[in-house]
Formats: structure tokens, sequence, C-alpha cells
């Protein structure tokens, strides 16, 4: 696949991951592979299980290093050798096992390596605490575990905790790895409706997601992967399901596609 | 997001009695079977088992295992073990020896210096921090498991103190240095009253004070009636504990010879009380640090996180490699202070010091209820479950238990620790 240089309309990308590749023993997980992401934009990252779709993001979020291929962000390009380096790029991800600390309540795990500190340079609970309060009371008002390990929390309380944190921060570019795949379908819908809420506040947000009906509902651009390679990007609204669902079984690029 | 807590699981509905008073259960649950303990051998000994001299050695053979299980606690709870830390007290020790007995005398500086004894426990903790700082290498940044590290460590260690002393018995020691061994330096009456008021007055404005920050951030309080009796409770703890020390008289030849010291005569029907031994202070003290270092500092969020889910943290931006360097590094230093006191209370170095230790350390933390899944673990209980298994241990003696029985029941407390722990856990829903 060659590096595509292309001029769009929209200006700047928030996010541009250009020819990426990574290898583990020999696999090619991620073979070359671009990708960009605009501000206000939903894009869907699709494939079957192994298609590299984790891997991808997963050095945009700094848990992997890519072994070839550059990340820009807003133009410039980026080094991203570690998750503190994605979190200094305002780059947030929910991942898909939440990544909670199930032994420490919902503040601890929120504020989870960017404690606030007293000046005496202590960790400062009461401030945590009280900021997780007024986070969640805006997130998830009925949220009331604040002082129990997070692992006696719902699999919604649990999901509302990850994306709080997420959300928390100021992140500008929110990478979501199947957020609602252990959800039941009222949580599905409010995380359907978050996401609704923070396109509208200008966020940039990759999404992977099985479930096809939600990337036609959710997203404005599909990106297609299959055995590490991209197949294609879709604008969504120029696609039907079937044409997704044929990217992502057989491989085969609809006319539209990029 | 809306609704996502079901309504008949709100805590705020349904709170107990002790969750209102926010007193932690399990903490209550391990001094009840502690008091439980003693009540039981003191009617078994006709009131011996609580007599000031048996609390105070108790108390001082409690030290050193108890400073070794705090450490222990942030091993296990980032999910490792260290089967070493026995053979590195002896290691620690036999540096310390050989500078006190045979090296710093040749440099001019003699027992009896006001530098020997600094200079000995600086390079035994040393020691412990450098070689445990090795084991915490080679389990963080090479992968190979700490259980086969501290294994390979418990051979070494030991036998490389044993080849620079050539085996033999050190001593006699600086005079300083044998004042952190327990009954040849306690603080005397007084100070101990003084040191006992200072802690209880801290402890209650450290209660006071966690009050004023949930007000601050209009968090739920407990009823203010709770708060002073909790007050009452710590303060009369701490100073029930120093009467109990400073009851226990120092015996008359002894007082005698150090009045003699002096060049004085004793007075007809003088007394002292021992008082605080230095030893017990400095466990109080690397409690407290300690304590400090889990709930108040990043270093200590971050070993829970870690232990909790160790991807999550490594997600996090947490380097957990460091840490676990850093974590290992404590227990060595932790490991050399041990060394400094098992040797002070022994009034020599010898080969065989710490032999078992790692048994008793790592049984002490998981009583306190550790959790060996990783991610759960008290100081206090650490240092409570080293006063139980003491108890047991001494309690039997002098009742009179066979030796084999001796073992089979701290075997059975142990196992039987962990069962009611875990259950405990299912029912508060924090294990699944």
């Amino acid at each position: 696949m060659t590096i595509e240089t292309k001029i769009d309309p929209r200006g700047t990308p928030l996010v541009e991951m250009r020819d990426i590749s990574i290898s583990f023993g020999g696999i090619r997980a991620v073979d070359h592979v671009s990708i960009d992401l605009f501000p206000g934009e939903v894009v869907g990252l699709l494939g079957h299980n192994g298609a590299g779709k984790s891997t991808l993001i997963k050095c945009l979020s700094g848990a992997y290093h890519a072994d070839a291929g550059d990340i820009f962000i807003n133009g410039e390009q980026a080094v991203i050798n570690n998750p503190r380096d994605a979190r200094g790029y305002n780059i947030e991800t929910i991942y898909q096992t939440l990544a909670l600390a199930d032994n420490l309540d919902a503040a601890s795990n929120l504020f989870l390596g960017r404690e606030l500190v007293t000046p005496m340079g202590f960790v400062d609970d009461g401030a945590m605490e009280a900021e997780t309060r007024k986070i969640m009371a805006r997130l998830n008002p009925n949220f009331r575990k604040f002082k129990v390990p997070v692992a006696a929390l719902s699999g919604g309380q649990r999901q509302s905790v990850a994306i709080a944190r997420a959300v928390y921060f100021n992140a500008r570019i929110l990478i979501m790895d199947e957020p609602t795949a252990a959800l039941g379908p009222h949580e599905t819908q409010m995380v359907a409706e978050l996401i609704q809420e923070l396109k509208r506040e200008g966020l940039g947000i990759f999404l992977i997601e099985h479930d096809i009906h939600a990337v036609m509902k959710l997203c404005d651009r599909a990106v297609v992967m299959k055995n590490g390679a991209r197949v294609g990007t879709v604008n969504v609204a120029e696609v039907t399901d079937d044409d997704i669902l044929g990217m992502i079984i057989l491989g085969k690029k609809p006319p539209q596609a990029v | 997001m809306t609704d996502v807590a079901s309504p008949h699981t709100d805590p705020e509905q349904k709170r107990g009695l002790f969750e209102t008073l926010e007193i932690d259960t399990r903490l209550l649950g391990m001094i009840g079977a502690f008091i439980l303990i003693c009540l039981a051998f003191t009617w078994y000994t006709d009131g011996r088992f609580l007599s000031a001299r048996n609390i105070f050695n108790l108390t001082i053979q409690t030290v050193s295992v108890a400073i070794m299980a705090t450490g222990m606690v942030f091993v296990i709870v980032m999910r490792h073990i260290d089967l070493s830390v026995g053979a590195l007290l002896a290691l620690c020790s036999a540096v310390m020896g050989l500078l006190q007995v045979r090296i710093l005398p040749q440099y001019g500086i003699p027992l009896g210096s006001p530098l020997i004894a600094p200079i000995a426990m600086a390079a035994g903790i040393l020691t412990g921090a450098a070689v445990g700082a090795l084991n915490g290498w080679l389990v963080g940044y090479q992968g190979v498991p700490a259980f086969i590290v501290t294994l390979g460590g418990l051979l070494i260690w030991r036998n490389v103190g044993w080849y620079l002393t050539s085996g033999q018995t050190l001593g006699p020691l600086d005079p300083t240095f044998l004042k952190f061994g327990g009954s040849e330096g306690t603080l005397g009456v007084t100070l101990s009253w003084i040191i006992g008021a200072l802690a209880a007055a801290a402890a209650v404005w450290a209660v006071w004070r966690a009050r004023q920050v949930k007000e601050r951030h209009e968090f739920p309080v407990k009823p203010i009636g709770a708060e002073v009796a909790l007050s009452v409770v710590i303060a009369a703890s701490i100073l029930g504990f120093v009467y109990f020390l400073n009851s226990y008289l120092i015996p008359d030849a002894r007082l005698k010879r150090m009045f003699e010291a002096r060049g004085e005569v004793m007075p007809e029907g003088y007394t002292e009380g021992f008082g605080l031994p230095i030893s017990v202070v400095v466990v109080i003290v690397v409690a407290i640090v300690m304590t400090i270092i889990a709930l108040r500092t990043r270093f200590g969020r971050y070993i829970f996180a870690a232990g909790g889910n160790p991807d999550a943290a490594e997600l996090s931006g947490i380097n957990t490699r460091w840490l676990t360097v850093k974590v290992f590094a404590l227990m060595g230093i932790l490991c050399g202070l041990s060394a400094v006191i098992a040797q002070a209370r022994l009034q020599n170095h010898t080969n065989d010091l710490g032999t078992l230790d790692e048994l008793r350390v790592i049984a002490a933390a998981v009583i306190g209820g550790t959790a060996l899944s990783g991610g759960v673990g008290t100081i206090y209980g650490a240092i409570l479950g080293a006063l139980i298994m003491q108890s047991l241990q001494s309690g039997m003696a002098m009742v009179g238990a066979e030796a084999p029985f001796q073992n089979i029941v701290v075997g059975v407390v142990l196992a039987l620790a962990v069962w009611l722990d875990i259950q405990y856990r299912k029912r508060t829903g924090a294990l699944k």
C-alpha cells in the first residue's frame, strides 16, 4: 500500500498514522497501514479477531511501539513510546478490558498515574474523591460506591469509571476498544449517547467495534482491516452494511472506498 | 450516563453500624483474635502471660520479624515473594559484625567509638538495599520469577556471609550498637511516658484532621461521639502499652551494677522500670512510615495498583519494572534494619541468625491479611500477624506444650487465618 498524500478540505487531521508496521515473532500484526482522524469525527475500526485493529491502535495509545511508520498529531510528528507519552498528547484510551485495578476504589483508578497531591507531595485522596464525585454526577448520577474497590461494582459502573477516566483529563483523541462488549442494551445506549456528546464537543474518536449496526449508527467513516493490512476506508453514509461486511469477510473493496 | 447503579444495592441506604462508624471489621477481627489468644494463655498460666515481664519479652522478640513483614506486604501485594529475607538478614549481620569486630578497629575506630555503630549499621543496610535491588532487577527487568530468584538467594546469601566470616561467631559488639537489641537499650520511665503522650496526641490529631478533610470536601462524617470514642480508645491503648512496659522493673542486681558503674551506691528500696525498648520504638516508626508510604504516596498507590492489575498499571503509565526494583530494595533495607536488631539482641553475629525467618515473615504478612494473589494487604495487619505468631509460640512454651505441637498450632493458625480471610472477602464482595 502506498502512502496517500491527499489534501482534505477539512484541514489538518487530528491524528494521522502513516504506514505503520509492527511484527511479533515474525508475524506481521500490522502491515503498512495508514489511517487518519479529524476533530468531531468518529472513525470505526473493523475486522475479524486478529485483523490487527487493537494492535494498530495500541501503537497510538503507547502500549506498543511501531516497528516502522510515523504518527502525526495536529500535523506535527509525535513520538509515543509509552502510555505516558500518549497522555501527553491528550490521547485517552478505554480498553476492552477496562484496565482497572480491581482492588482500588473509583477515585484511585480515575487518577491512576496522575494522582492529585498535597503541597507536601502526598496523595490527596479527599480532593480526588471530590473530583470523582463531580464527574460521576455528570456521567452516571446514580453512582454512589465511591469507597469500595471497583471489583465490587457492576459491569456498567465499572465502564463508567473507565469512561470517566478518559473524559476527565480533557482528552482530544479518544480510543474506545469495544466499549459496549460487556454491557446490556440500556447501558449500550448510554455509551452511544456519550459518544454523540463527545463528538459535538469536537473530540476525535477511534471506535473499535464488531457490531456492524453500531458502526453504521455512530461512525462517520469506517476502516476495515484484514490479516494486518487495511482493506479500505469508506464514508459510512455512502455504503450499505453489506458492503462493509463484504470488506470484513472477503476483503473486497467497494468502488466508493479509498 | 444514567441509572447504571441498581437502586437496591445502594450502599448509602443500608449502611450497617460498622460502616457508619467506618470501623475496619477485619482489623477488629484480628485484634479480637489476638485478645482471645492472650486471654486463653493468661488463664492457662495463672496470669503470667500478661505479666509486664512477658509483654516486654514478647514485644522485643517480635520486632525483627515484624519489621521485615511490613516490607513483605509490599512484595506480596505486587504478586511476588521473597524467600531470601532470612538469608539476607544473616549476610547483613555478617557485614556489620565484620566491620565492628575486625575491620573498623584496624582503621583506628575501636569498639566504643561513636562512629562505629553508625558506620556498621549503614553498611549493613546498604548491603540489604543492594541485594534487594539485584533481586528486583532480576524479577522486574529480566523476568525471572521472584520465587526462583529468592529461592536462589536463600541458598546464596547466608553462605556468602558464612564465607566472609569463615563461619565464626563475631563478638563482642559495640555498646551503642547493642542498645538496639531490646533490654540493653530502653528509654526509661519518664522518656517513655513523654513519647507515649506525644504518640497519643499525634494519633488523636490524625483522627481529627481526617475529619476536617472530609468536612472540607463535604463528605459524610461519622457522628462526633464515635470520633471521640475512637480517639479515647487509641490514646488509652498507647498509654496502656507504655504503662505495661514501664511497670517491668529492672532486676535489683542489674540496677546495683548500673549504680556501681557510675561510682554510686544504690539507695535502699530503689526501683526503676525498663520503659520502651529502642527496638520497639524502631518498629513503631517503621510501621508508621510504611503505612504512610502505602496509603499516602504515589509509590505506595502504584504498588497496590500493579498488584491489583499489572496491565492496568502499565497502561496508566506506571513503570512497573522500576517499581519492582524499588520494592525489593526496600525489602532489603528492612532486612538490614532487622539484622541490626537481631544481632544486637543476640549480642553477637552467628551464621544461623534469622534461620527460617523467611517463613515467619511470610506467615506474619499472610496471617495479617495479605493476599498471595496480590493487591491486598496492610502494614498493621502484618505487625499484628507477627505479634499473633510470637504470642502463640511463647504462650505455648509457657504452658509447656510439646515442641511438635507448637509448630502444628502455628501451621493450623496460618491456614485458618487465610481461610477466614477468604470467607470475609467473599461476604464483603471484594472477592468474586
